[in-house]
């Protein structure tokens, strides 16, 4: 499958040939699992096996929890009691539940930041990166309206709040947020439709992965230095890496093994940490929380909605320019979406030659700081936007556009990169030495 | 303001802005200590059913419990009466049955009764809906060892009455040092020896506010004894086996992996 020079799937018995001759599954799954990895690959590789888990767990957890839950305005938060209190294991059932989606989008934080600093996104992987942005747009859809299933009053006019983002949108706005909801305002026909796309979605989600993984299988993994894989023998390529299956299962399931502890520590111990009180109340219409904050996950492009108000000069420039169809309201949702569109366009706007962010001296600083940028942006995306909290979220909105607009095209013509090993043999053995025998032990 | 700041970003970097909500003005929630707290805590079969006594004789005048199976108060875990006394529990309250067409009591299989007042919310889920900490700084990771502060805020409001009162367009409000805003539509409802225990336990005012706190935070999360246990068997078994990985693991790369450079 990838362009690595590597062993292929040979049938040996006759059972063998006889199901490769009609279908060749087990050739399939022979060269994904045995496909030839950088030896060098670090902790921050572990996050794929990590996602595909979550993904996993979500769905199967969520197959048994919908075999409980009724989705009807007036039954849904009583379901969702019944299955704490009343179905066999349901309280740990959905409390994994719950807290599986904050361990996916963990997960999936930290490996978009990992695709970030070593380059993972640059050619030949743009596919896989946008790919995996479309992976991401689909697991926000689906975190947002299965967080509306509970039908709790954060769930209620969280689902206000945001299908009130299409109707910003000029002209079409109110009629597409109409459809959105079925309805005039978030009632029964909102929770019936969310529920069917909640359950759909993780599907689609697969198929994407499927693709992910296809992508980077066939361009072969990224690694820490960037450099690529040696592809002109299978000698050469042995050098530089090793098979999936055992060396990178094992450690993967290592890694794993205890990050499952902490989240099980979370659900054991403080399973409500990540959720918000206001949601174990009735969603009611006629009353509204003090305060309507999203899910931690949502903050940071939450706080850049809220960044860009009315007062901002750009904002009214653009107001004024566009004679006031792109008004503060919408200049909020096209920020909030073009903070992620940026980010999926990194491959054509990082013009450096240089892979990894490891070689990159000027890069490794603006990349850290958009880290911490991140960080802020969820802290105050959290914050009342009043006083000081408007001001940070401004400057702190700004540079996330700052760093993939102007920052990365700008590096890779004045900076001067230092200098990278020459294979990723030599990077590893540089770490660790040269080991007694070349080849992989069997 | 910079040490705000950077107190704020360090509050950021812990992924917890989701726990992190500012608080308007908020009353004064009093840390008291449950048997229930942190990882190894558990309910005090005693006070569930002391505070069960408690809601039964003062709170259940107003609120229900609607979401909450009278069946339950037999499970192990929570209050644990016998059978028998569940069965004599339940018969006290009646529920309307569409299939008799008439009132009859209400069976051990029935939920308790929803509130009678329509003013006076539900309190099934009360404890979980409240959260009286947020600390430190606020992350929230105290609920580890603390929870979420829901039975302390309960019993911060039932035992936080001043005795001041006023009245606002035709509706008469009471001076609370808990409640947000300092003024609670809801009179005092416990005084000095409210009820009488069973088991001769003093009826204080803070005594009764804790004990009913207690027993809305097993009706808000009866699972709790079983949930923390699972979490144990996960951790513990988990924990295991990442040894067991790591083992296997070092020793699988060895082959690879030469000695570390110097």
């Amino acid at each position: 499958m990838a362009g690595i020079p590597h062993d292929h799937y040979e049938p040996r018995s006759n059972g063998e040939k006889w199901l490769h001759r009609r279908l060749p599954i087990a050739g399939l799954l022979y060269d994904t699992l045995m496909i030839p990895t950088p030896r060098n690959l670090n902790w921050m590789w572990i996050w794929g096996i990590v996602l595909t888990f979550c993904l996993a767990m979500q769905i199967i957890t969520g197959i048994v929890l919908v075999m409980h839950y009724t989705p009807h305005a007036d039954m849904a938060f009583a379901s969702v009691e019944h299955i704490m209190r009343n179905v066999n294991g349901g309280h740990m059932i959905r409390y994994i539940h719950q807290n599986g989606a904050s361990l996916f989008f963990v997960a999936v934080y930290l490996h978009i930041f990992r695709g970030l600093y070593y380059g993972s996104y640059k050619s030949p992987r743009e596919i896989t990166w946008i790919i995996g942005m479309l992976i991401y747009l689909a697991m926000m859809a689906t975190a947002f309206m299965g967080y509306v299933l509970p039908w709790g009053q954060m769930s209620f006019w969280g689902a206000t709040v945001i299908t009130g983002l299409f109707g910003a949108i000029p002209g079409i706005g109110a009629p597409i947020q109409e459809w959105l909801l079925g309805g005039p305002a978030v009632d029964n026909a909102t929770l019936n439709r969310f529920f069917s796309l909640h359950y759909l979605l993780p599907f689609v989600i697969a198929g994407l992965v499927a693709v992910h993984i296809w992508a980077f299988h066939t361009t072969g993994n990224n690694n820490p230095t960037g450099v690529e894989v040696r592809r002109g023998s299978k000698q050469e390529a042995q050098k530089d890496t090793v098979p999936f299956w055992p060396y990178y299962v094992v450690k993967d399931l290592f890694a794993l093994a205890i990050i499952l502890a902490v989240f099980f520590a979370i659900v054991g111990f403080m399973p409500n940490y990540l959720g918000h009180p206001d949601n174990y109340i009735e969603a009611n219409p006629l009353v509204t929380p003090a305060h309507i904050v999203p899910e931690w996950y949502f903050l940071p492009f939450y706080a850049i909605l809220r960044a860009f108000t009315g007062d901002v000069w750009a904002v009214q420039l653009v107001e004024f320019v566009t004679f006031g169809i792109v008004d503060a309201k919408f200049f909020g949702v096209l920020a909030m979406f073009g903070a992620i569109a940026v980010m999926a366009l990194a491959p054509w706007l990082d013009t450096s030659s240089v892979r990894s962010g490891r070689y990159r001296p000027m890069f490794k600083w603006w990349f850290w700081l958009l880290a911490i940028d991140f960080m802020v942006l969820m802290w105050v995306g959290a914050m009342p936007a009043e006083g000081i909290y408007t001001w940070i979220s401004l400057i702190a909105s700004t540079y996330w556009f700052v760093f993939f607009l102007i920052i990365l095209p700008l590096l890779g013509v004045i900076e001067k990169p230092a200098p990278q090993p020459a294979t990723i043999e030599d990077d590893f053995n540089a770490h660790y030495g040269k080991a007694p025998s070349a080849t992989p032990a069997e | 303001m910079f040490r705000k700041i950077l107190l704020g970003a360090a509050a950021a970097v812990a992924l917890s802005a989701g726990a992190s909500f500012a608080a308007g003005k908020s009353g004064h929630v009093e840390d008291f200590d449950f048997a229930f707290e942190g990882p190894f805590g558990t309910y005090d079969q005693m006070q569930l059913q002391r505070g069960l006594q408690v809601f039964t004789e003062v709170c259940s005048a107003c609120h229900g419990l609607k979401y909450v199976p009278l069946r339950t108060l037999a499970d192990e875990g929570g209050p644990g009466l016998p059978a028998d006394q569940v069965r004599a529990y339940a018969a006290q309250f009646e529920i309307f049955d569409a299939e008799i067409d008439d009132f009859r009591p209400r069976a051990p299989t029935d939920h308790f009764p929803e509130s009678g007042l329509e003013n006076a919310p539900d309190l099934s889920l009360m404890a979980k809906a409240r959260a009286g900490f947020s600390g430190p700084y606020g992350l929230g990771i105290n609920q580890l060892l603390k929870g979420i502060g829901g039975p302390e805020y309960i019993a911060s409001v039932l035992s936080g009455y001043t005795g001041e009162e006023k009245e606002e367009a035709g509706s008469v409000f009471y001076e609370n040092t808990a409640f947000a805003g300092g003024w609670i539509a809801m009179a005092q409802p416990l005084y000095e020896d409210s009820v009488t225990y069973a088991d001769g336990t003093p009826a204080t005012i803070e005594q009764m506010s804790q004990d009913v706190a207690a027993f809305l935070m097993w009706a808000a999360e009866p699972r709790m004894n079983a949930r923390k246990e699972a979490g144990f068997t996960a951790v513990l078994f988990l924990g295991v086996l990442a040894v067991l990985l790591y083992l296997t693991n070092k020793r699988l790369w060895a082959g690879i992996k030469g000695r570390r450079a110097a």
